[in-house]
């Protein structure tokens, strides 16, 4: 290819980054509420779509980008902890297929919800004031909201690996998920925990759809592509692993990006790819135990 | 088996002919007078172009009513029977096939994607109906997919992405790149577009494809940046057009090339916002905003404003009224619904029912009709439908049309 120097290498890089830092966030809310409860949430992509409508809407009411975004993760954490335990903690114990059966179901009734509230045109996003335009990164102009979406979920996944590991209810979450029985024989109501994870997942899968907001269409069908997307991301990382989550979605994000350079109509393609080479060398994904899948 | 279906043969002309014979000839007259006039109407109701094909049947039925209103045809009324092809082209021809065989409809009019368009108009070919697309395609005008049954209402990438081309490339610069979904539409844009730079010296930099309905298209603008381009040409639709738009506007890349895309639609511009749509120039079969200066604009507008709460139609909901407006115009015409007539009547037609003067040149009946050239608006605007300030209007003339025998036909 001609025309390609270091500094364009480097914006694709950075532009990867940028694109995995979202597949990376959404993927780790949905290895959460695989690695702890085992349920496959096909609703996540629904989350995702339900945070950005509820995003714009309250920036549309509050006036407010920072305000939306702690009210949104709020929201979609309430209808969280709603699903789990009116319609998916009845089907535990059943097996893998009938709660992924249900949240599939559900992220069509929520799809609909949406298109029924806000129209099936969707809503124009607005970028927060003081994150329009680009900023000199020294190898060329970036987009200022961009670099923003890599910082605040950096400060997320962190903030996330922080909870589960440091805290008192992350020893709990971890404990749990390693074995349920002695969790409960020590006095924890693990039906709890569940409901907690399983909101704390939804939540993340919303704010996600917040941040990506501003540099998409906010419209009913966009959580379809990138449940599909993140599911690459979780299969490449390992099935329940949060590592491994972050670092494939990065991973799948900087892959996407540089197809999209040399081989640009092969992009879409180029993650499959990925996961196919990933599967061969490692069947159960790069950080993944094996047997992950039960 | 034979015995029987004789039988049944028999038993039923004999019911029939026991029901003609006590039937009094005034009443058969009646019951064809009363008999509505029914045009088959499949459009994308649901998918990611839902919003245009709700539109599209908003003005349809307006259409339908004013010819009701006025009396209708010797008294008989028209009926439009509207079916979801869900975007698909095999949903598309079942569909069809049902509006025909079991409806019995006298026209088919509709459609909105290339593809489905082209199911539907082979299904109106074999069954020999009519039908009157209000899509874009520049396929279904080719010797291969049409035939004396097919009308195209709509533009078709050849006038709309040339015009676009005639009216950027003498005022922004010659060197280009695009930015394309990879399917056939998106690849007829690029390709009018190119046919018409060429003649103006214009030389192509990258066709960057994309697969259709990507939600980001970052990874593909640090090169398009690097290859600093006079003109981006974004070959895509709705909703791919929409984050393509936005993610140009985020990267900055208006500062150093303009960006321009053969279909500016309506309703993907109110659903992107005027921030990611500022500046970009494209091509519309029609705008509201044509009232100022065209008659026929005003009183169409003002229609729609009455029967849908002061809402104005967008482009191709333009459409759906005109499509079906012509055909039952040319009813009248033909005095007759017999499909050939209504057809004579059709070649034979001049009309100007919204954006002024048109009619259907008569080797591959494309609507020969004006191209307008819009502006995103992003200051000084009235309200919510003010989108778009009108550049220029592209003339009427066969003149910037494939030739028909380009298109393999014979005359």
């Amino acid at each position: 290819m001609t025309g390609l120097t270091f500094e364009l290498l480097c914006m694709q890089l950075l532009t990867g980054i940028a694109l995995g830092s979202i597949y990376a966030l959404l993927a780790l809310g949905l290895c959460l509420i695989f690695g702890m409860l085992n349920v496959v949430n096909f609703a996540h992509g629904a989350f995702f779509m339900v945070g950005a409508f509820m995003g714009v809407y309250f920036l549309g009411v509050t006036g407010n980008f920072w305000f939306s975004l702690i009210l949104t993760p709020l929201a979609t954490g309430v209808l969280g902890l709603v699903t789990e335990r009116f319609l998916v903690r009845p089907l535990y114990g059943r097996g893998i297929d009938y709660p992924l059966l249900l949240t599939f179901g559900l992220s069509y009734v929520l799809i609909e919800a949406m298109r029924v509230t806000f129209g099936i045109e969707g809503l124009p996003s607005v970028t927060p004031d003081g994150l329009k335009g680009t900023l000199d990164v020294g190898i060329g102009f970036f987009p200022k909201y961009r670099l923003f979406l890599i910082a605040a979920t950096t400060v997320i996944i962190f903030a996330v690996w922080f909870f589960i590991q440091k805290t008192r209810y992350g020893l709990i979450i971890k404990a749990g998920a390693a074995d349920q029985e002695i969790v409960k024989v020590l006095g924890v109501d693990i039906a709890k925990v569940w409901l907690m994870v399983f909101g704390l997942g939804c939540a993340i899968a919303g704010l996600s759809g917040i941040l990506a907001s501003p540099t998409r269409s906010v419209n009913p069908e966009m959580g379809i592509p990138i449940l599909a997307e993140s599911f690459v991301v979780t299969v490449v990382g390992g099935m329940g692993s949060p590592v491994g989550a972050v670092v494939a979605g990065l991973l799948v994000g900087v892959v996407y990006s540089m197809a999209s350079l040399f081989f640009p109509d092969l992009a879409e393609l180029s993650i499959f790819v990925l996961m196919a080479v990933v599967l061969l060398i490692r069947p159960q994904g790069l950080f993944g135990k094996a047997g992950a899948m039960g | 088996m034979k015995q029987k279906v004789t039988n049944q043969t028999r038993r039923k002309m004999l019911i029939g002919g026991a029901a003609a014979a006590s039937t009094p000839l005034w009443m058969n007259v009646a019951s064809a007078q009363s008999e509505t006039i029914k045009i088959g109407f499949p459009t994308p109701l649901t998918g990611p172009f839902s919003a245009e094909a709700q539109d599209q049947v908003k003005a349809a039925e307006l259409a339908i009513k004013e010819f009701n209103d006025a009396g209708g045809f010797n008294g008989r009324k028209a009926e439009l029977l509207v079916r979801d092809d869900k975007l698909n082209p095999g949903e598309a021809a079942t569909r069809t096939l049902e509006l025909i065989e079991k409806d019995k409809v006298n026209f088919v009019v509709g459609s909105l994607s290339a593809a489905t368009q082209l199911s539907i108009n082979a299904v109106c070919k074999e069954r020999k109906v009519l039908f009157n697309s209000i899509s874009q395609s520049d396929a279904i005008n080719e010797a291969k997919d049409w035939s004396v049954y097919t009308f195209h209402e709509a533009l078709n990438p050849t006038m709309t992405a040339g015009a676009v081309a005639r009216y950027s490339i003498p005022r922004f610069g010659k060197k280009i790149v695009f930015l394309t979904a990879d399917y056939a539409y998106g690849h007829e844009m690029v390709r009018a577009f190119e046919r018409a730079g060429k003649e103006m010296g214009a030389t192509t930099l990258a066709d960057i494809r994309h697969p259709l309905g990507a939600s980001d298209y970052s990874a593909f603008l640090p090169r398009i940046k690097a290859l600093n381009p006079d003109i981006l040409v974004l070959c895509n639709f709705g909703r791919d057009l929409v984050n393509a738009a936005k993610q140009c506007t985020d990267f900055g890349l208006k500062s150093s090339m303009k960006i321009v895309t053969p279909v500016l639609l309506y309703t993907a511009r109110l659903a992107g916002g005027p921030e990611a749509f500022e500046g970009i120039i494209g091509g519309t079969s029609y705008y509201w905003g044509l009232e100022d200066r065209i008659p026929t604009a005003k009183t169409f507008n003002d229609a729609f404003r009455k029967m849908y709460n002061g809402s104005v139609p967008s482009d191709y909901g333009a459409l759906g009224y005109a499509g079906v407006k012509t055909v039952l115009a040319a009813v009248k015409n033909a005095k007759s619904t017999d499909t050939n007539k209504v057809i004579t009547a059709l070649e034979n037609l001049k009309y100007d029912f919204y954006k002024g003067p048109e009619y259907y040149r008569k080797c591959d009946h494309q609507a020969v009709q004006t191209v307008i050239i819009v502006e995103s608006k992003s200051k000084n605007m009235k309200d919510k439908y003010d989108v778009f300030n009108i550049l220029t209007i592209e003339p009427t003339t066969e003149k910037n049309m494939r030739s028909c025998a380009e298109l393999g036909h014979k005359a």
